[in-house]
Formats: C-alpha cells, sequence, structure tokens
C-alpha cells in the first residue's frame, strides 16, 4: 500500500484508453464499474476532443457482482458492436474487474463477432498508464499487421507512438513528416493516432519506422523489427543536435542523402546572441518521462549553456537509461514517481530554473522557482491552440521560447541586482513579463503537501509563496546564518538567492565553520567564482 | 403560514411513470465527493483505499477544477495487499500513522472504501474502530464508501455524512439541523435568514470543524439543503430525528418553500416571515429576471448527474420559463423529493439511472435549446451543434438560497448568452490530426485540418 495524493501517470487501461482514442474504427470494451467513465473527461476536456473516446465500459455495480458479470460484459460488447460497428475490438477490465476474473477476452471471443476481438492483460496493481499504451498499440499491431505487404515503391517511414492526450503528439506529427518530406520520404502509415486498423495492416509496407516516443510504441517498433525486418530509429529528435542525429540516423538506414532545410531554425542564433549571455550557467533541474528528459538534458547543456543539475524521471522502465544519463552529467538519477521525493529533491537542489512536468509546475510555485513544461502528465495547457511542437526545428524554436520565458531577462537582471529595495521593482515582484509588479506571485491553488517531519499544518487559503521565496535561516543545527549575513542574502537576487544560499553553507559546513558571517558569506562567493 | 406556500401545477410529476434505465453510466463515483468535503470539513481527512485508479480520478476531477492542498489521498493497493488482507491491514494502519503524525491538525479521518476495496471484502469499518481506539481522542476514524459500484458521484456525500450520524452525541435539545454540505457562504446566509427568522439553535451537519459536531436526538428537526442525502435521512430517522419535508431551496420560490417549512415548524408569525423574506425574495425575482431572458421559452434535456437534476428542473420550468423535456436522475428518492415533484410542471419524462448510448439518441432526437450533461458528453455534443452545460458546475457552485438564484439561472443562461456573442465560428469543433497516412510520401506536408 503506497499513500499517494497526486500521480503522474494513470492506470494501464487509460494507457489503452490513449491508444483506441487516438486511433479510428476501434472500439474498446472496458470491463469496469460505474466512475471509471472520468477517463472520458481528460480526453473530452483536457484535449478538447469532439467526439467520445470509443470506450463502451459495462458499469458493472455490487448487486452484479453475485450474480452475472460475465454476461454483462458480453452484452455490452455486443451492443457496442451493434452500435458503433468497428472494424477491430479491444476488449480489457479496469483494476476492480480484474478482481473478479471474468476474463474479457475470453468472453469475447466465444461471441463470435465477424470483427478481430484483441485482448489485453494490463495489471492494473503493478503497471501504470504508458506500460498500458505500449502494451496495448503492441498487441492492435501483432494482431492486425501480423501479414507481410509489399513495400511501398517510394521510401516511406511509419511514424510510431503518438497517441490521444499525448504532450504535442499532434504537432510534432506534421514536424516529422515535415523532415522527412524535406529527404524525400514519405509516410506511410502514423499510428497509432489517425490511423484505423486497417492502416495498421498496411505497416509493414513501410521501409522503417520512426519511434516518435518510446513510451508508448517501442515494444511495437522491436516487433515490427523483427517480423517485417523494418529498422527504427533510436534517436527523437527533440532539440537541435537531436535532429541532425535523427537525420543523420534516417540517411543511414535510407541510404537517402538530400538535405534539410533549416531555413525555418532559429534557436541557435537565438541563443548565440548576445541577450542570451544571462542564460550562461543557469542551474536547471530536468524531471518528466524519460524520452523528454533525455532530450531537455542535452538542449539544457548544449543548446542553451545551461548548468544541469537534477536529472530524473517517474517511469521505472526507462530507469537504466536515465542512470547512465545521469551519469554523464555527473549527476545521480532521481527515478520516482512520487512527487514529494521529486519536491524535496528540487529544494535541495534549488534550481534556477526547473524543467518538468505540470507537477513541478506546482513544485515551482511552491518553492518560489520558475517552471517549463516539458513533459506529459498534460493538462489543458499544454493543448495550445496555435502550432507547437517539440519536435524538429520548429520544436527547437518553441523550447527556447518556453524555456526562457519563465526567466528573468537580461538587463531586467541586473537591474533588480543594483537596486533591490525599490518598492515596485522588487525582487518579490517577479518577472516584469509576468504580470509581474502584483505584491505575490498569483494564486492558482497548487499546495502539495510536503513530507517534511514537523509540518506545521498549513492555511488552506495556500498564502506560502512570500515565506518560501525569502530564504529560510538554517534550522537543521549545523551551520547558523548571522543575522548581518542573513541581511545581505536578502539582498541577492530571488532567482540566485537559493544557489548562493546552498553554496555558501556547502562552503561553512566543508570548512566546519558553525557561523554564517557577511565574511563567510563573501568568502563562498570568492571560492565558487568562476 | 398556506398563503406563502407556492401554488402546485394541476398536476406535478409525483406520480407519472418513471423511465428506468440500465447500462453504461456516465456519471463519477462517490470518491468525487471528497473534492468538496475535504474543503467544507477542514479538520478532516480523506484517505481512499483503493486503486491507482482512484487515485487518478481525484486528480482528474480535482484538476479541471483547483489544485489546491488537498486533505485527501488515496492508499494504492499493491499486488502484495490483494495477496493477505492481514497484510493490508497492517499496511493501512502504517499508512494511517505515517499520515496522521505528519498531519496533526487532522481531528477527523474517513477511511473511504473504493470498488476494489470492496471486491476484495477489506473491513475499513474494522479498521476504522480500531484505529478509532489507537489514535484517540485526538483523531476519530469512520468509514464509509465512495466506490462506483454501490455510489454515484453526490451519494458520496450521503454515505459520510450517513457514518457520521451514528456517532453524533445524543442530545435532547430541541434544534434545527441543516444538513448538507453547503458552500460557506451559502450556509452562512442561510443561518443568517434563520436567526432573522427567529428559528433556532440551528447546527449543521457536516460542521466545519469536528469541535462544532453537532448532536441529534428526539427533539431535534432538520431539513436536508441537498436533495442526494437518503441515507443520511434514514439514519438521522433512526436516531429520532424528524425531517421536515420541502421543495430544495433553489431558486426564489424553492428557497421561500423551504425556510416556510422551517418557519412553519417554529410557529413563526407570517409578518415575521414577509418582513425577513420579502427584500431578499424580491432581489431573487429581479436577478433571475435579468439572467433568465435567454432561457424564456426555451427546452432543456437533463442527463443524470448528481441528484439535483428533478430541483433544478422546477426551478427552470417554473422561475425561468423553460420546458424540460427529459430529467434524468442517477437515482430517484421519491419522500425527499415529493414536494419538488409536484411543483414541476406535467410534460418531461423521468428518467432514473442510465444507458448513455440510448439516452443521446433520445438528446439528438429531441435536439433540446439546452442540455445539462457531464464534462465526459459535453464538448462531444456541442461539436454536434448542441448547447450545453457541464453538470458538475451545479455542485462546485455557490448556487443555494436567495442571493445565489440568479447566479443559477445565469449558470444556464451562460451558454446560450455565449452561443449569441460569437460569430461566424459555427462550423463544426476539429482538433483532429489529418495526417496524410496512404499515399506514399513526396506530397505536401500534412497540415492541420481547417473546418
Amino acid at each position: 500500500m503506497k499513500l499517494t495524493v497526486w500521480t503522474y501517470e494513470g492506470p494501464p487501461h487509460v494507457g489503452a484508453m490513449r491508444v483506441a482514442t487516438g486511433m479510428t474504427g476501434l472500439h474498446y470494451v472496458l470491463h469496469a464499474p460505474q466512475g471509471d467513465t472520468y477517463a472520458d473527461l481528460l480526453f473530452t476536456m483536457i484535449e478538447r476532443r469532439n467526439h467520445r473516446p470509443p470506450v463502451t465500459y459495462t458499469t458493472f455495480q455490487a448487486r452484479d457482482l453475485g450474480s452475472d458479470t460475465a454476461g454483462l460484459f458480453k452484452e455490452a460488447a455486443q451492443d457496442a458492436y451493434d452500435r458503433f460497428k468497428p472494424e477491430a475490438i479491444i476488449v480489457g477490465a479496469s483494476c476492480t474487474a480484474e478482481l473478479i476474473q471474468d476474463d474479457p477476452g475470453g468472453l469475447a471471443e466465444t461471441m463470435g463477432l465477424p470483427i478481430p476481438v484483441i485482448a489485453l492483460e494490463l495489471p492494473s496493481y503493478s503497471r501504470k498508464e504508458n506500460f498500458g499504451a505500449d502494451e496495448t498499440f503492441f498487441q492492435i499491431v501483432r494482431h492486425l499487421a501480423a501479414a507481410p505487404v509489399e513495400r511501398t515503391a517510394q521510401i516511406t517511414a511509419n511514424l510510431l507512438g503518438p497517441t490521444g492526450l499525448g504532450f504535442r503528439h499532434r504537432d510534432d506529427i506534421v514536424e516529422i513528416t515535415r523532415l522527412l518530406a524535406d529527404l524525400g520520404i514519405g509516410v506511410n502509415v502514423v499510428a497509432p493516432m489517425g490511423s484505423s486498423p486497417s492502416d495498421i495492416a498496411r505497416l509493414p509496407a513501410a521501409h522503417f519506422n520512426v519511434l516518435m516516443y518510446p513510451e508508448t510504441a517501442e515494444a511495437a517498433a522491436r516487433w515490427l523489427e523483427k517480423t517485417h525486418g523494418q529498422p527504427w530509429t533510436k534517436v527523437v529528435p527533440i532539440g537541435v543536435g537531436a535532429t541532425h542525429d535523427f537525420l543523420a540516423e534516417v540517411r543511414a538506414i535510407t541510404g537517402l542523402t538530400g538535405a534539410t532545410d533549416t531555413s525555418r531554425l532559429r534557436l541557435p542564433w537565438y541563443s548565440r546572441s548576445v541577450d542570451s549571455t544571462y542564460l550562461t550557467g543557469k542551474r536547471v533541474f530536468v524531471f518528466g518521462d524519460a524520452t523528454h528528459v533525455k532530450a531537455a538534458a542535452r538542449i539544457a547543456r548544449e543548446e542553451m549553456g545551461f548548468e544541469v543539475c537534477g536529472i530524473g524521471c517517474y517511469n521505472r522502465e526507462f530507469a537504466r537509461p536515465i542512470r547512465a544519463l545521469a551519469k554523464d552529467y555527473g549527476l545521480e538519477a532521481l527515478v520516482t514517481d512520487d512527487y514529494l521525493e521529486v519536491e524535496a529533491a528540487i529544494a535541495e537542489a534549488a534550481p534556477e530554473l526547473i524543467l518538468g512536468t505540470q507537477m513541478e509546475r506546482h513544485i515551482g510555485k511552491r518553492l518560489g522557482i520558475p517552471c517549463a513544461v516539458i513533459s506529459a502528465p498534460v493538462h489543458v495547457q499544454d493543448f495550445p491552440a496555435r502550432y507547437s511542437p517539440q519536435m524538429g526545428w520548429e520544436g527547437a524554436n518553441v523550447i527556447f521560447d518556453t524555456w526562457v520565458h519563465p526567466l528573468v531577462m537580461g538587463l531586467e537582471e541586473h537591474l533588480l541586482t543594483m537596486f533591490r529595495e525599490d518598492f515596485e521593482f522588487h525582487d518579490g515582484a517577479g518577472p516584469s513579463h509576468h504580470g509581474g509588479h502584483a505584491p505575490k506571485p498569483a494564486e492558482e491553488g497548487g499546495q502539495p503537501p510536503i513530507a517534511a517531519s514537523g509540518d506545521s499544518p498549513r492555511s488552506i487559503s495556500g498564502q506560502k509563496n512570500e515565506e518560501v521565496a525569502v530564504p529560510v535561516v538554517q534550522t537543521d543545527g549545523s551551520v547558523v546564518w548571522l543575522p548581518d549575513a542573513e541581511r545581505e542574502l536578502r539582498k541577492i537576487p530571488f532567482f540566485v538567492r537559493g544557489k548562493a544560499k546552498r553554496n555558501t553553507e556547502k562552503y561553512a559546513a566543508e570548512r566546519g565553520v558553525a557561523e554564517i558571517s557577511v565574511e563567510t558569506l563573501y568568502d563562498a562567493k570568492a571560492h565558487y567564482a568562476r | 403560514m398556506n398563503d406563502l406556500a407556492p401554488l402546485p401545477p394541476s398536476s406535478g410529476c409525483r406520480d407519472i411513470p418513471v423511465l428506468k434505465e440500465r447500462g453504461q453510466h456516465e456519471v463519477f463515483c462517490g470518491l468525487t465527493g471528497i473534492i468538496w468535503l475535504h474543503r467544507k470539513m477542514q479538520d478532516a481527512f480523506f484517505l481512499v483505499v483503493g486503486s491507482r485508479t482512484c487515485a487518478h480520478l481525484l486528480q482528474s476531477a480535482a484538476g479541471v477544477m483547483i489544485f489546491a492542498e488537498p486533505r485527501f489521498g488515496t492508499a494504492i493497493l499493491e499486488e502484495k495487499d490483494l495477496a493477505g488482507l492481514a497484510d493490508a491491514n497492517e499496511e493501512l494502519d502504517r499508512e494511517v500513522a505515517r499520515l496522521l503524525s505528519r498531519r496533526p491538525d487532522i481531528r477527523q479521518l474517513f477511511l473511504v472504501g473504493s470498488c476494489p476495496s470492496e471486491v476484495i471484502k477489506l473491513d475499513l469499518h474494522r479498521a476504522a474502530e480500531r484505529l478509532t481506539r489507537l489514535h484517540a481522542p485526538h483523531v476519530r476514524v469512520l468509514n464509509y464508501s465512495g466506490s462506483g459500484i454501490e455510489t454515484t458521484f453526490t451519494q458520496g456525500e450521503d454515505a459520510c455524512l450517513a457514518a457520521m450520524v451514528p456517532v453524533l452525541p445524543e442530545t435532547q435539545a430541541r434544534e434545527l439541523l441543516v444538513v448538507g454540505a453547503l458552500p460557506d457562504v451559502v450556509e452562512d446566509q442561510a443561518l443568517k435568514l434563520l436567526a432573522d427568522l427567529g428559528v433556532g439553535p440551528v447546527r449543521v451537519l457536516p460542521a466545519r470543524r469536528a469541535d462544532e459536531t453537532p448532536g441529534v436526538g428526539p427533539n431535534t428537526v432538520f431539513a436536508l439543503a441537498q436533495p442526494f442525502l437518503g441515507d443520511t435521512y434514514a439514519a438521522l430517522t433512526r436516531r429520532g430525528a424528524r425531517h421536515i419535508a420541502a421543495p430544495f431551496p433553489f431558486g426564489e420560490e424553492g428557497t421561500t418553500a423551504w425556510l416556510a417549512a422551517v418557519a412553519a415548524e417554529f410557529g413563526v408569525p407570517a409578518e415575521r416571515f414577509e418582513a425577513v423574506t420579502a427584500a431578499p425574495r424580491a432581489r431573487a425575482r429581479k436577478a433571475i429576471e435579468a439572467q433568465s431572458r435567454e432561457l424564456r421559452g426555451r427546452s432543456v434535456f437533463f442527463f443524470p448527474d448528481s441528484q439535483l437534476e428533478i430541483p433544478l428542473a422546477r426551478f427552470l420550468a417554473r422561475e425561468c420559463g423553460m420546458e424540460a423535456i427529459e430529467v434524468g436522475t442517477p437515482f430517484l428518492h421519491k419522500t425527499l423529493l415529493g414536494p419538488d415533484l409536484d411543483l414541476l410542471p406535467e410534460g418531461p419524462v423521468i428518467s432514473e439511472g442510465q444507458h448513455v448510448d440510448r439516452q443521446l439518441d433520445r438528446a439528438r432526437a429531441a435536439r433540446p435549446d439546452l442540455t445539462v450533461c457531464g464534462l465526459g458528453l459535453a464538448n462531444p455534443l456541442e461539436a454536434e451543434g448542441m448547447a450545453t452545460k457541464w453538470a458538475i458546475e451545479l455542485v462546485f457552485t455557490p448556487v443555494h438560497f436567495y442571493e445565489q438564484a440568479g447566479d443559477l439561472a445565469g449558470l444556464f443562461s451562460r451558454p446560450l448568452r455565449r452561443r449569441g456573442l460569437l460569430h461566424g465560428l459555427a462550423a463544426p469543433a476539429s482538433i483532429d490530426l489529418q495526417v496524410s497516412s496512404g499515399g506514399p510520401g513526396g506530397e505536401a506536408p500534412p497540415v492541420l485540418r481547417h473546418p
């Protein structure tokens, strides 16, 4: 049993829904009690879908448990077939139905429906949403794309991985399609998003597969390689360097040598231009799903000139590559789906910017640290009306803007340092382009509880930002800040104050200094100066 | 008092046959009530014993609305908990101890049963007794079920309040108990009206804090502020308390009738009733008048959601001039809703339960001017050109009593007013990406489909 308040991933059947909802002509019959239909609103509200997810819930009740829940399932499956006439059906159980062991797959098979019926085994008590999506897509591909198909005359690729409710999947598809078109490569099928079961059957016609999101389609890509000899791309083209590497990989697979049109790409110049000097060495904490974290860490270091001070992911399936990646950055990876742990790690690292998920956005709000969102779990804000990919050249442009936006910019940073006592233009006001001169950052709710012991009961009105934005004098007993030093610390602008505090304490602790004076503060500053 | 009671229509809906439906329910389970109960009861924590799905539901339901510090959490059952229930109990005790040590402000802890905990027959009642003994006197632990196999949406609050009733202290006092979680601002207004009428002492269930918990006994009379409290009504009746039957306090008419029933019970003179209610009644009428312009003569169709549907349909029909086509409700408690059914003009189909696909067929055939439905259906219906009102907003917005009557009408009129404001946007919604999936490539890159 594990106490959870907010979760990064939903249950595995929600992953299956993401696959089904992205597709057309497929229906999902889900053995589930009433209430599990809440998942529909993820798609209709967060993603603003204009149709209901193609899911029929059997809606069994307590009084059915003693009698015939299996009959209820068959009835629902038959109704779904009669009403929606899908090309194929996937069947499975949510967490509760898994316990009553009705075997939806077996039941559906006995019904003799004239369409493919694909049974899903998604263990609800040990796996999560991404696994559910990956496994569902794999089963669909395995069942529907088993027969060999002649390759297309022209070189084509399948784009694998985009689903309903995916972080910028809609726009990434367009960007990748463009990149491939530059090289003269067509798109055979995009799946699951936008494909029908008959499209899935045409997957083997492509010359290779572009694995856009390993989280949701790696199992399918591996199976297609094994069964139909289709190579798949290992680099996810998020960021300038990764996109170049991806194109190199595609050229190696296809033997094509075409150039790509980089005239749209602005990140390199924007990053080199002098206005960006202030980005140098900004300490960033990167957390999210493994694919986006891997890409973000590289962009942060190589393309923005940031210092990566923390790396982690919530999907344990990718723990190994993320641990290896972190090592490359001289860090220990944080692999956890407990956001309290993430919050503690971020507080400890005191970064100047968080690159995270919606959860980290809330953590950042609590800690007074700006955050840019790089990964699912998604929120209605992650489905902007405008074209806003993460992948390819335009993706790089979007990322530059997205990451820079939360920061205090260029000269403003200096002005804050110089005139920190200005009553309007003080550091509590935050970046001026964020409606900034309000006395406190706008409340949006967002106060997840913290695990720290001795945490006093907090006001539910959540007026904590001021308190957390101001450094607290060390209370763990090891190092004490003298009043003068504490006052001096407060004069340091908020966006570097955490770093200064941490460095000074570290410096003091290493030297056995029990009391931090103004001298200690500046000794530490000199020590860490580069 | 009789002259103040509204005249019932020539024939109401109390005795018309109810269409009972069985099929896919597009409604939340009772766990969702935690979203407002945890804000209402400021020293209570709600610990769901359930699955990742439960945690995800609470997060999604809350995330669409507010994302604030929760006094709720989910103890997620893992495979090893399913294997041995003894271990599950130990695990639960450990998690509760950890939680309570972290949150010393918590005085009431609710163990909330879920579908999985019900199916594996985890005895949360015994667990609650055990944990109460462990953590007394500081914390009282109670349990109820918010599972989807037993409860629909607002029934979670009913189950929670019903679980509190047996442990309410016994009292012989002649008191009015107002039952149902109301937004604080509304509760304060109601208490002020009752005080002005000279009705009292008045207590509320649930109380905002544990030390304000009301007593109950044979001299208690209670009025329900919410229509979905059938089990709580039964539990209070078992404790000897007596129910004051009344329409629910929505709109000017409903509020007046509700207050009149209470006033009659407490022998409030007619002049005083008139003096206290005249001004707010006039204000409410005026506000409704302003908000209901778009509603008059329009038709409305309710999908089942919160059990507020019957009183709201009554309000829309009688005070806003709307015509109800179908009034769907997850569960129809005829005793509690009788007074509202009496007032609801004959005409609509009253349906109980749900078969969502058949109901959608009926709604599409009827083409109502406004469809009141859950979040899972609203955008899809809008995309089909039907105006909708998210039902959940009716539960999460202060809508009871006089001062909110105009706001309540406004919740229904806003979608219609918005349609009138937007021009040239009538094309069906599109979020889908049309990818040229088919032809061998080389052609122009796909673009977003523009409707």
